[in-house]
C-alpha cells in the first residue's frame, strides 16, 4: 500500500498498516503470553491495548518491531511480513517510546533525540537541527538542548523521549505505557500534547496502557485484551462504552462508564435559557421585568458579560445586587464544544442544580438545567439506537 | 637538598628513576587486567550462570601469595620486571571484574530496551551505551586496583632488583638509614594518592551527565564491593 503525502484530502482515509494475523507467543516454560490474536491496525491513528497486567499487551507491542518474536501467525506491516527486512531497518522505521522514557543518561538531550538519525547516516548538524526542531514540537524549552537527563523532571524527560522516537519521521510510533510513570496532572498535559501531536503528524501510533480512562481518551480504535493474551473487544472507544461485548470488558470498564460515555455526546443540542442572565449593573426594574417563573434563581455577570454566580430574584428586588452575596456558579462548560459529560458535572457541582454555559470567551451563553441535560441524554440514547452505526461518532473535546 | 635524594650504590637508578619504575610496574598490570577484565565481564553479564564461578576463580587467584606467583614465574620469565607484573595484572581482576559487571548491569532496563528498540546491535549497544554508563563503576574499580597495585609493586623486592620503592625500603633497613626508608613509604603514598586523583579528575571529565550526589555512591559501592 503507497503511503500518501500529507495533503488534506487523503490523509484521513484509514487503511490497515499493521495486520496482525492470528498471532501466538508462547514461552519455553509454556506460558502463554498472547493467544491466537488477530488485530488490524488502521493507519493514521492511535490503537490502544489495555487491560490488565498478564494480558500480553506489552508482549503484543514488542512483537510488531520484533523485539519478542512470535510462536505462529505473522504479521504484516504495509502487507509485508515483518520478518522480511532486516531487524535494525525494521525498528529504525518504528519509533518506540517507553515508560520512564529509558533515556542515555550519558548523553545531552539534544544528542538523545538525535540518535536514530544519526545511525541513519545524517550528519551531526542535520541530526541536530533536527532534534531541536522536534523539542519545539514537543514544547520543550530550547534551552534544555544542551542538559542531561537527569537535569529534567519526569514529564520532560518522556516529551524527550516522544521527541527521541519522532526523529527520524517513522511511519509507526509504538508507546508502551508511556505515562504510567509521571503524577496525573503531568500524564493530562502529555496526553493533550500527544493529541495535539498526532493531529499534526498523523502517525500511526500503537499505545499500551492498564488504564482505561487514557485509552478511552486517547484511542481512535482500543483493543481489550484479558489474562492469558486473547482479545476481549476490538472496538472504537464510544462502542465499548455503549456496547461491552462480555461481563469482563464490562468489569473493566468501571462502574460509571455510563457517565464517562456522555463525553461522545455533544452539547451543542441543549437549549440554553438566557432569560435569568442579568448585569450586575441592572436596576431593580429590569430585574423584575424578568421571566422567572422558569428558574427560580438569577445568574448575574459583570459588565463584560463573565458570570459572577447566582442570587435568588427577590434578594435582587430589594435593592443593588450585593456581589459577595452572591451563591457561587460552579465550573461552567463551555457551550457547544464541550460534550454532555461535562454538562452534566457543572449541574451536579452547582449549587442552585442549574449548569451555566459560557461562549469561547468565558461570557455567560445561558443556563440549562438537570432536567434538560437528562432529557438531551435521553434523545442522544434514542438517536444512536436509530442510527445504528452512529457509534463512530467523532469524539467531542472535554 | 641533593643528599636526601641521594641513592645508595646498590640502586642502580636516581630516586625519580626508581618512582618512575614502580609507577610503570604498578599501572601496566592494571591496564592489562583491565583488558582481560573487559570481555570476562561483558561474558559474565550476557550468561549469568558465568559470574559467580569466575568471581570464584578470581577470589582464589587472589588468594595465592605473590612469593608462589614467583616461585612458578621465574622458571619461564626468570628475575624479570614480567615476573612482578603478572601476579599484580591477575590480582587486579578480583576488583576489575566486578566493578565492569555491575556497571554494566546498573544500567536500567528501559535504556536497554530503547536503544534495542531504536536498531541498535549488540557490539553497539555495548560499546556506546553500557560501557559510558558503566564507567564510573568502572573507574571506581581502577582506584581500587591502582592504589593495591602500587602497594604491592615492593614484594618484587623478593626476586632481587624488581621492587622499585620496595628495594629502596630494604636497603634503608640493610644500612639503618632512615631516610631511605622515609623516601620509600612516603613516595609510594604520595604516588597512590596522585594515582587516585589523577582517576577521579578522569571520571569527572568523562562523566559530566552525573548527578553530584551520585558520584559519591558509586565509589562507596565499589571500595565495599573490594571489601567483601
Amino acid at each position: 500500500m503507497a503511503r500518501a503525502g500529507s495533503d488534506g484530502q487523503t490523509r484521513r482515509a484509514f487503511g490497515v498498516l499493521i495486520r496482525i494475523d492470528s498471532v501466538t507467543k508462547r514461552y519455553p516454560d509454556g506460558t502463554v503470553a498472547v493467544d491466537r490474536l488477530s488485530l488490524e491496525i488502521p493507519d493514521r491513528s492511535i490503537t490502544v491495548l489495555v487491560g490488565p497486567s498478564g494480558c500480553g499487551k506489552t508482549t503484543t507491542l514488542r512483537m510488531i518491531n520484533r523485539m519478542v518474536e512470535p510462536s505462529e501467525g505473522r504479521i504484516l506491516l504495509d502487507d509485508v511480513d515483518i520478518m522480511q527486512q532486516p531487524v535494525n531497518t525494521l525498528r529504525r522505521s518504528m519509533g518506540y517510546v517507553i515508560q520512564n522514557a529509558g533515556l542515555f543518561q550519558h548523553r545531552t538531550i539534544v544528542d538523545n533525540i538525535a540518535t536514530v538519525p544519526r545511525m541513519l547516516g545524517w550528519g551531526k548538524d542535520k541530526a541536530r537541527a533536527r532534534a531541536r526542531e522536534l523539542m519545539e514540537r514537543v514544547g520543550l524549552d530550547a534551552s534544555l538542548a544542551k542538559r542531561y537527563p537527569y537535569q529534567l523532571s519526569g514529564g520532560q524527560q518522556q516529551r524527550v523521549g516522544v521527541a527521541r522516537a519522532l526523529a527520524a519521521d517513522p511511519p509507526v510510533l509504538l508507546m508502551d505505557e508511556p505515562f504510567s510513570a509521571v503524577d496525573p496532572v503531568v500524564r493530562k498535559g502529555l496526553q493533550d500534547e500527544l493529541l495535539r501531536i498526532q493531529d499534526e503528524l498523523d502517525k500511526t501510533i500503537v499505545f499500551v496502557t492498564h488504564d482505561i480512562d487514557e485509552a478511552v481518551k486517547l484511542g481512535t480504535m482500543v483493543a481489550v485484551m484479558r489474562t492469558g493474551g486473547r482479545l476481549a473487544q476490538f472496538a472504537p472507544p464510544a462502542e465499548l462504552l455503549s456496547h461491552p461485548a462480555d461481563a469482563f470488558v464490562e468489569d473493566f470498564l468501571g462502574a460509571d462508564r455510563g457517565i464517562r460515555r456522555l463525553s461522545f455526546f455533544p452539547s451543542a443540542g441543549l437549549e440554553l435559557l438566557t432569560a435569568p442572565i442579568v448585569a450586575v449593573d441592572a436596576t431593580a426594574e429590569q430585574i423584575a421585568a424578568r421571566d422567572t417563573t422558569d428558574v427560580p434563581y438569577l445568574l448575574v455577570t459583570d459588565l463584560d458579560g463573565k458570570p459572577l454566580g447566582w442570587s435568588e430574584p427577590r434578594e435582587l428586588t430589594a435593592g443593588s445586587i450585593a456581589v459577595d452575596q452572591l451563591l457561587p456558579y460552579g465550573r461552567p462548560f463551555v457551550a457547544g464544544t464541550e460534550s454532555l459529560r461535562a454538562a452534566l458535572d457543572c449541574a451536579v457541582l452547582s449549587p442552585t442544580g442549574w449548569a451555566v454555559a459560557v461562549d469561547g470567551e468565558g461570557r455567560a451563553a445561558g443556563v440549562v438545567s438537570q432536567q434538560t441535560i437528562g432529557e438531551a441524554i435521553r434523545g442522544a440514547h434514542a438517536e444512536r439506537r436509530a442510527d445504528g452505526t452512529a457509534e463512530k461518532a467523532q469524539k467531542v473535546a472535554r | 637538598m641533593n643528599e636526601l635524594f641521594d641513592m645508595p650504590s646498590d640502586i642502580q637508578q636516581g630516586y625519580f628513576g626508581v618512582v618512575a619504575l614502580h609507577l610503570r610496574e604498578a599501572l601496566l598490570p592494571v591496564l592489562a587486567g583491565l583488558l582481560v577484565a573487559l570481555p570476562v565481564a561483558q561474558l559474565c553479564v550476557r550468561l549469568r550462570w558465568l559470574y559467580p564461578p569466575v568471581l570464584w576463580v578470581t577470589t582464589v587467584l587472589y588468594a595465592i601469595p605473590s612469593l608462589a606467583f614467583f616461585v612458578v614465574l621465574i622458571d619461564y620469565t626468570g628475575l624479570s620486571e614480567l615476573t612482578v607484573m603478572i601476579p599484580l595484572a591477575v590480582y587486579s581482576l578480583v576488583v576489575l571484574v566486578p566493578a565492569i559487571v555491575d556497571g554494566v548491569r546498573s544500567v536500567p532496563q528501559e535504556t536497554l530496551a530503547a536503544a534495542t528498540a531504536m536498531g541498535f546491535g549488540p557490539v553497539r549497544r555495548y560499546v556506546q551505551v553500557q560501557l559510558p554508563i558503566a564507567a564510573p563503576a568502572i573507574i571506581a574499580g581502577l582506584r581500587v586496583a591502582s592504589v593495591s597495585s602500587i602497594s604491592l609493586v615492593s614484594v618484587g623486592m623478593l626476586i632481587g632488583n624488581e621492587g622499585a620503592l620496595g628495594n629502596l625500603l630494604n636497603s634503608g633497613m640493610i644500612y639503618h638509614q632512615d631516610r631511605l626508608i622515609w623516601l620509600s613509604v612516603v613516595g609510594t603514598a604520595v604516588l597512590a594518592i596522585l594515582v587516585d586523583a589523577a582517576l577521579i579528575v578522569l571520571r569527572l571529565l568523562v562523566t559530566p551527565w552525573m548527578p553530584r550526589g551520585a558520584r559519591k555512591n558509586a565509589r562507596t559501592t565499589a571500595v565495599q564491593e573490594a571489601a567483601r
